[in-house]
């Protein structure tokens, strides 16, 4: 037995609220995360990721609670990004509960920072995030840049450049988003995913673009990835966490599977 | 009277989870404890169980711990002379070691002989940190123990380091993982227990875990 592949789903949070539309009618309060995240965290999740995508600096503030409630009724790693330019925002988060933060846009800006976030806080808690898209024309060769600003800045940086930068910088995490592939759901962008994966010594999470489960699979077998996060198709109940592990392990990949079924959603939350 | 049980803060990262779940495992047990994180020597002399977290690199955290006055004979006290059970978990496992060689060598507590070293896997493409979740697998010493005892064996549990303690005493290493070889999971000698991995994070195996530490009497 070696180590296992990650299931990790993600959930946008504005405002303190769920983004994406989500079909558990049966609990408590469907917009909170905090019961969002205790629905994965009983279906076996491996890790939670929140992306922060509030836009007033007003309410940025709103996630730490979020991430504080989570940390209170979930016993499982948590991962937060969205919006983190400093020290202070990673400190912030960790001592609300988080045991990773992701930096995205801050980092392409000053890819010092995650020197700096590394020596201080340990590179296991400093996640990259890295949104890029192809820029080669067909028939040239592959060629990925980094867009920021989720996806809509271009940078002219490279991508697999830029990865192994923040890598050589302490980076502990890549968290790669296709902004080809993202919302699309026809798969990850597999050369991407694998030209990344080959490049860094870190683990690599394949993100965007997932529309079925063997889109997972793929991410690991093909593209190489540690890890497959996914939004939608486990937020609108297409499948459960508990599906995609599975499905995972009837095609061969390591996951760590339940000993008993997942307790139903609506009994373990309101119970 | 509810039993006192000291988290040691020593500004190693985020201490919320590990009493949390400490207090979650408490509460499934009907159990009255009463968690305090705590940097005060004093509170950690007078609990009645102590555990010990730690995140980042081994020489750090054994500074961290000992700048605080008082604190590394408090701990003695309490667990080596008063035989309190302890618990360490990640980089507070490893710094019960003799000595750490994470960034150049370093004197941990010294209640497990032993080094922390590199992990250094057999197959190149197994990344350092070792990082999610891997099986823990008994020994014979740990299929023993009162604690594993009330645990599932190959339970799932949530790792992340780049070190791990070897201890020189095969009876000191309760349960092991597989990452390109053998890696420490568990180490243990009578009332001390140590954890590489994060129970505050292993989800029901965690919980498990903690409770079975709750109601230790070694």
């Amino acid at each position: 037995m070696m180590l296992t592949k990650r299931v990790i789903p993600c959930l946008d949070v504005k405002d303190g609220r769920v983004v994406k539309g989500v079909q558990f009618l049966d609990l408590v309060d469907a917009g909170d995360p905090v019961e969002q995240a205790k629905v994965y965290d009983a279906a076996g999740a491996d890790e939670l990721c929140f992306l922060d995508i509030t836009a007033s600096s007003d309410n940025r503030g709103i996630i730490l609670d979020v991430v504080r409630r989570t940390a209170e009724a979930c016993f499982m790693p948590l991962t937060v990004g969205g919006g983190v330019r400093t020290a202070d925002d990673v400190r912030r988060l960790l001592l609300a509960g988080a045991d990773k933060v992701s930096v995205n846009t801050a980092a392409v800006q000053r890819p010092e920072l995650v020197r700096e976030l590394a020596e201080q806080f340990g590179s296991q808690c400093i996640v990259v995030a890295i949104d890029a898209k192809r820029v080669n024309a067909e028939g040239e060769p592959d060629r990925w840049e980094i867009f920021t600003h989720g996806g809509r800045t271009p940078t002219g940086i490279d991508a697999i450049a830029f990865a192994r930068q923040v890598v050589d910088l302490g980076a502990g995490e890549i968290l790669l988003t296709s902004m080809d592939s993202d919302g699309a759901r026809s798969g990850y962008d597999l050369a991407l995913t694998r030209a990344i994966a080959d490049a860094v010594s870190v683990p690599v999470i394949a993100s965007g673009g997932v529309g079925s489960l063997d889109h997972l699979v793929e991410g690991v077998s093909t593209g190489g990835a540690d890890a497959v996060l996914a939004a939608s198709i486990f937020h609108f109940g297409t499948h459960t966490v508990g599906e995609a592990k599975q499905h995972m392990a009837e095609a061969g990949l390591p996951v760590r599977l339940q000993a008993a079924p997942p307790v139903r959603a609506s009994a373990r939350v309101t119970s | 009277m509810a039993e006192r049980l000291a988290i040691i803060d020593y500004g190693s990262g985020n201490l919320r989870s590990a009493a949390k779940a400490l207090e979650r495992a408490a509460a499934d047990l009907g159990r009255e404890v009463a968690v305090s994180v705590t940097g005060d020597a004093r509170l950690v002399a007078q609990a009645d169980r102590v555990v010990l977290p730690g995140v980042g690199a081994f020489g750090q955290c054994a500074t961290a711990l000992r700048s605080i006055a008082g604190m590394e004979a408090a701990l003695q006290q309490a667990v080596i002379e008063g035989g309190r059970p302890f618990l360490g978990i990640c980089v507070g496992m490893q710094l019960m070691a003799r000595r750490g060689l994470e960034h150049g060598l370093h004197q941990g507590l010294g209640w497990v002989p032993g080094d922390v070293v590199r992990l250094s896997p057999n197959d190149p493409r197994l990344k350092v940190p070792h990082m999610g979740w891997n099986k823990v697998a008994f020994t014979e010493a740990g299929r023993a123990h009162p604690v594993l005892a009330r645990l599932e064996n190959d339970g799932f549990a949530y790792f992340v380091h780049s070190y791990h303690l070897e201890p020189e005493e095969p009876a000191h290493v309760l349960a092991r993982t597989d990452y390109g070889g053998p890696v420490t999971a568990i180490v243990g000698r009578d009332n001390l227990l140590g954890t590489q991995f994060h129970p505050e994070k292993s989800q029901d195996y965690g919980l498990a875990l903690l409770r079975a530490f709750l109601e230790w009497k070694p």
